[in-house]
């Protein structure tokens, strides 16, 4: 009769689990820094296409510009619904064509251009500079939004021969994120100096900012601080 | 020539002038008309006619402006930026400094997208929504005073002045009374209202009620039928539909010229759809008809808070959601809004899962589903868009104002060339610009 001994009974003895490069001893995820000072750490937004019916007006709106605009399989990239808003991201080389079917076509009517901004999806897209057009139909009463996606190096034909509204906010978009509008009338930077250097809006563009001392207690600067992940 | 007044000097772009005003005869002296029949003049950025620091260009024949450029960005502060380091509570104080005339509207575009982020539009309690409603209007009444304030003083009512910020003082008072300031509140929050309206602000807004028509009709009486205030108004800085669609002009501008197009109406939000009022419109496209529309719509907004009074039912001013909702029962002290004392006493004596629930609430703040948005609502100037991106974090991933001082501060060259030079400062106080929302 043998008696079983317990496993790690003897010196040397190779350990029951182990150690998983992806877990560590305690079962954590990444740097196992759970104080907060880790840095900070973006999520991935998950993107997906949405299927159709999207609901609402919105499948109105997409039959109609593939009605009217005849290179619309090349031009549409993806469809999202999301919160009760339609996103058509678009081909970067063919927004200002769609935008100019946006507004001109009787079923679709976008008159107005609401707003065009950039966001910077650094390290979570290789096509990190995004432009949002929000387009507004005065007629229906409807929203939709158009985004597309450029390289740091790319170019997005401008806009603002369909809308001139989006003039100063292209111009904006250049001055904060260093995106190029080809066909502008005057692409130069609009809030920051004209000789400023760097594009502030960036997510590589540090914030900025000095520690401020109060009683002996050093708080560090905004974009320093701990964050909770 | 005296020294140091209106200093000129050689320039490769031609002969350059320092004017620090009332010097104008040195510099049309020293110039040849016949040679020089074009200067050109940089109104601004410091200029008491200008809104804050906004700077012209404008390229003069003899008094008639043949070019106009409007430069900006002197008052910009990175509120953007700055939000992505702060967590989506503490975004509404940086966004109510961007207008700052109309920094509720701030606030309650950021919440209204930080809500549609979240998906919690229909958990927002009924008093919070009126307060809302509330608020704002007497900020479109405050906002719309300063205009004809500044406006009035800018064509030469100095006594206007005096009487619009009189007015304005009142409302802030109420503001005051209620949010512990003046301006810049960061009175709503996403999820509710910071704290709830005391009946000392009710009755003081019940006051208002009765007190702004007349001085209403004191303005009117005082503008209206005034010879030089319709010649310096009617007729000037014309924009009809077509021009302000295409600029992207919104707000009392468009309304001037004959669109009815108010959010409130067409796309409405925070439940004006159950008031009534009228949007009102005029046909001129000028700057007289843009007073006119401002006047009416101060009488509107009355007709509002008047209802919103009323709709006026106890019950909570915050969200249910206790992830969401704020912990701290906030009053008001000698320095402003803080946590209540017996918040304090609570946390700091009776309950630790309190006290965790408030630190963890207050430093690190709600995640917010990742993904955008976009939030339009009828600001005193137009629409105000708020572009709000979360990745699923505590911060704000980006939020973009989209900012009706900025955009219809496109509409000057449009207005101004081909006019005369004195009619620039009639139609871009018009527009009724505020660099701070402009700039951001």
């Amino acid at each position: 009769m043998t008696v079983e001994e317990p496993i790690g009974a003897q010196l040397d003895a190779p350990a029951q689990n182990p150690a998983s490069p992806d877990k560590g001893m305690f079962g954590i995820h990444g740097t196992g820094d759970v104080s907060g000072f880790g840095g900070l750490v973006r999520r991935r937004p998950a993107v997906a296409d949405s299927p159709r019916p999207f609901g609402g007006y919105f499948d109105e709106v997409y039959d109609a510009l593939e009605e009217a605009y005849p290179g619309f399989a090349d031009a549409i990239e993806k469809v999202v619904v999301d919160r009760g808003e339609l996103t058509l991201h678009i081909v970067p080389e063919r927004i200002a064509e769609v935008a100019r079917i946006m507004r001109d076509d009787e079923s679709l009517r976008f008159e107005l251009c609401s707003s065009v901004s950039g966001v910077d999806y650094l390290a979570t897209d290789a096509r990190r500079l995004h432009v949002v057009y929000q387009l507004t139909s005065m007629t229906y009463r409807r929203r939709v939004r158009l985004e597309v996606a450029v390289g740091v190096d790319g170019t997005v034909p401008s806009v603002t021969s369909v809308y001139p509204t989006a003039d100063w906010q292209e111009r904006e978009a250049y001055d904060m994120f260093g995106v190029v509008f080809a066909g502008h009338p005057n692409l130069t930077r609009i809030l920051m100096p004209d000789d400023w250097e760097g594009h502030p809006q960036r997510k590589d563009y540090p914030l900025g900012g000095v520690p401020v001392e109060y009683k002996g207690a050093v708080i560090p600067p905004p974009d320093q601080r701990r964050v909770y992940q | 020539m005296t020294q140091g007044y209106a200093t000129e000097r050689e320039t490769t772009e031609g002969r350059v002038f320092t004017v620090t005003g009332g010097d104008w005869d040195s510099v049309t002296e020293a110039i040849d008309p016949l040679s020089n029949e074009k200067i050109v003049v940089n109104m601004g950025p410091q200029h008491p006619s200008t809104h804050g620091v906004l700077r012209l260009v404008l390229e003069l024949e003899g008094e008639t402006v043949t070019e106009a450029r409007p430069v900006i960005g002197y008052l910009h502060t990175g509120i953007e930026k700055n939000l992505e380091y702060r967590n989506w509570t503490q975004g509404t104080t940086f966004v109510t400094r961007a207008d700052y005339l109309a920094p509720l509207f701030n606030e309650a575009g950021y919440c209204l997208a930080v809500e549609k982020l979240l998906g919690i539009e229909d958990q927002i309690t009924e008093r919070a929504n009126t307060i809302r409603v509330l608020f704002m209007e007497l900020n479109r009444i405050s906002s719309h005073l300063v205009w004809i304030a500044t406006t009035g003083m800018e064509l030469g009512a100095i006594s206007m002045m005096l009487y619009g910020f009189r007015e304005r003082e009142y409302i802030l008072d109420i503001f005051e009374e209620t949010s512990g300031l003046r301006m810049n509140h960061a009175y709503f929050r996403p999820g509710g209202v910071a704290q709830d309206v005391p009946e000392s602000a009710i009755k003081k807004i019940r006051d208002f009620l009765t007190y702004m028509p007349k001085k209403l009709k004191e303005y009117e009486s005082l503008l209206s039928g005034q010879i030089i205030w319709q010649e310096r108004t009617q007729g000037i800085a014309v924009l009809d539909v077509t021009g302000c669609l295409s600029l992207g002009i919104t707000g009392p501008v468009l309304r001037a010229s004959g669109l009815a197009w108010d959010l409130r109406k067409t796309m409405p939000y925070c439940g004006y759809e159950n008031y009534e009022f009228a949007v009102p419109t005029a046909q001129t496209s000028d700057v007289w008809g843009r007073y006119l529309v401002r006047m009416a719509e101060i009488r509107e907004s009355l007709k509002i808070i008047e209802q919103a009074l009323d709709k006026l039912r106890p019950g909570p001013i915050m969200i249910a959601d206790k992830k969401i909702a704020w912990p701290a029962q906030l009053a008001i002290g000698t320095d402003g809004m803080g946590n209540s004392l017996e918040h304090v006493a609570k946390i700091m004596g009776q309950s630790m899962e309190s006290l965790i629930h408030h630190f963890k609430l207050v430093t690190e703040g709600f995640r917010v589903p990742a993904g955008q948005v976009y939030v339009g609502i009828e600001h005193p100037r137009g629409e105000l868009g708020v572009h709000a991106v979360s990745d699923g974090g505590t911060h704000p991933y980006r939020v973009h104002m989209r900012d009706p001082s900025f955009v219809n501060l496109q509409a000057i060259p449009a207005m101004a060339e081909g006019a005369l030079l004195a009619d620039v400062i009639a139609g871009g106080a018009s527009l009724d610009p505020v660099m701070g929302g402009c700039d951001r």
